[in-house]
């Protein structure tokens, strides 16, 4: 890429830095130039928290069906797969799956409650109730 | 307390830190040579991995991978350490601050308060410099980052001791001592990078790394469509443009990095076609450009048909020729 190719589309990183590439000048000389972002890859990012958005409207639908615990709800707020879940909750992946279901949630203790708050974040009643500004984390 | 310190934006996380370190210990280096002397250039496609829902992409090798080999190759001995207890791991920085010690931290980025919001995924491999403290405030070197920030004690353990594939483990590394570091040390560590890189993408054994891994991906890209739908098609090449490119993931041209690299290089190996190979690279970073417009093509629902699908998966096919003719002359340099 040539120096004066480096794409300079205003992007969210903006507000807080722009990022170093590295490309050639006239003589075909590696020079490092900043760019304020691209829109390939801002489109990009915005396509992946479209889809985040999406999923996130939908398990809250279903828990509000009934068909999943809060739980479903609060992973996908959080970016979270089984795996990362687990991982700052302490439980293991069979057991989230459990408490998954509605029936088994409602049935959980306040200290189970608890840890999942705190994985994700929230209140126990904000857990419960998914009643939660979702921009703070 | 703050040690003498100059922040250093790098195009790439560990280089920066890589690079960092090793200029407070008196090692000339660049980012370019940090990188290609630890053998950072890589890919990697793993099938059977998903991230965000979208599949695992590498351009550049394993984290922790650069520093390592980096300080490997030319001699220098490196303090590497894990924590089990927080407390211990902010005991452990606060000696290392007080002891004008700047020290490199492997990091989550999903809790990384300085970040936009968009930026952060769990993604556990970012890597930065701690280098002093004021209250209770960390001073934090950034690479990817114009200037310097701070991260309060809670934000930064927080971030250390992030969950999940890659967890930090509120782990911290630094070169242990100053370094007498010839041009000697750093022409025969270039050898040894480029040799290193070279059985990398040429040698690994199977179908899904180096150059073999490009093509694997292209021929996954051709059956994206009818496998996926359109729909997911477009957000798993989204996914491989911000592996290819993304701050805090990919971070940014390494085809590029490389070819900056085999430039520096020329200059301590006048012999080698180091600056005619560099060209090779440039021109497979500007394939990778080249591609990811392409697949923006079709993930903004310009261009949707099979056919375009097709051309995404001959330009990395091209790029698989390209970068493999490249570290075939590499191999066969006379050094």
């Amino acid at each position: 890429m040539k120096k004066e190719d480096i794409p300079q589309d205003p992007s969210a990183l903006n507000r807080h830095t722009k990022e170093l590439c590295y490309a050639t000048d006239k003589d075909g000389n590696y020079v490092t130039a900043l760019s304020a972002g691209w829109d390939v890859k801002i489109k990009a990012l915005d396509l992946a928290w479209e889809d985040i958005e999406k999923r996130i409207a939908e398990v809250k639908q279903k828990v509000l069906k009934k068909e999943a615990s809060p739980l479903l709800y609060f992973m996908e707020l959080r970016l979270m797969d089984m795996i990362i879940l687990s991982a700052y909750s302490g439980f293991w992946q069979w057991q989230i799956k459990r408490h998954m279901k509605p029936q088994v949630f409602e049935k959980l203790s306040q200290k189970k409650l608890e840890k999942y708050a705190k994985a994700f974040n929230v209140s126990v009643e904000e857990l419960k109730t998914m009643n939660v500004n979702a921009s703070s984390i | 307390m703050q040690a003498q310190f100059k922040h250093l934006q790098a195009a790439h996380c560990e280089n920066g830190v890589t690079t960092n370190l090793l200029q407070h210990v008196g090692v000339n280096i660049t980012e370019p040579l940090a990188f290609g002397i630890g053998s950072g250039l890589f890919y990697i496609y793993i099938p059977f991995l998903k991230i965000n829902n979208g599949p695992a992409i590498a351009f550049r090798t394993q984290p922790g991978n650069i520093f390592r080999r980096t300080c490997k190759s030319l001699g220098i001995e490196v303090v590497r350490k894990k924590f089990s207890s927080e407390k211990e791991a902010q005991k452990f920085l606060e000696e290392c601050i007080a002891n004008n010690q700047p020290v490199g931290c492997q990091v989550g980025v999903y809790y990384l308060t300085y970040f936009p919001k968009e930026y952060r995924f769990h993604f556990n491999a970012h890597n930065l410099i701690v280098y002093g403290k004021e209250g209770d405030n960390f001073l934090i070197s950034d690479p990817i980052m114009e200037n310097v920030t701070t991260l309060s004690s809670y934000e930064l353990e927080r971030v250390r001791f992030a969950k999940g594939p890659f967890a930090p483990k509120g782990q911290l590394y630094y070169p242990k001592k100053k370094a007498e570091i010839t041009p000697e040390n750093i022409k025969q560590a270039i050898v040894t990078g480029i040799k290193r890189n070279v059985r990398d993408m040429l040698h690994i054994p199977g179908p899904i790394a180096g150059v073999k891994g490009i093509k694997y991906t292209a021929n996954k890209i051709k059956k994206w469509r009818d496998t996926l739908g359109l729909e997911k098609a477009g957000l798993y090449l989204a996914q491989l443009v911000r592996m290819q490119e993304e701050i805090g993931t990919g971070g940014g041209g390494f085809r590029y990095i490389y070819g900056a690299f085999l430039q520096q290089a020329q200059a301590y190996h006048p012999n080698a076609p180091l600056t005619e190979l560099s060209k090779t690279f440039t021109q497979a970073g500007d394939l990778w450009r080249t591609a990811a417009v392409q697949a923006s093509g079709i993930y903004k629902g310009r261009i949707t048909a099979q056919a375009d699908f097709n051309v995404m998966a001959d330009y990395l096919y091209e790029i698989s020729d390209l970068e493999k003719q490249a570290f075939i002359s590499l191999s066969k340099i006379k050094w």
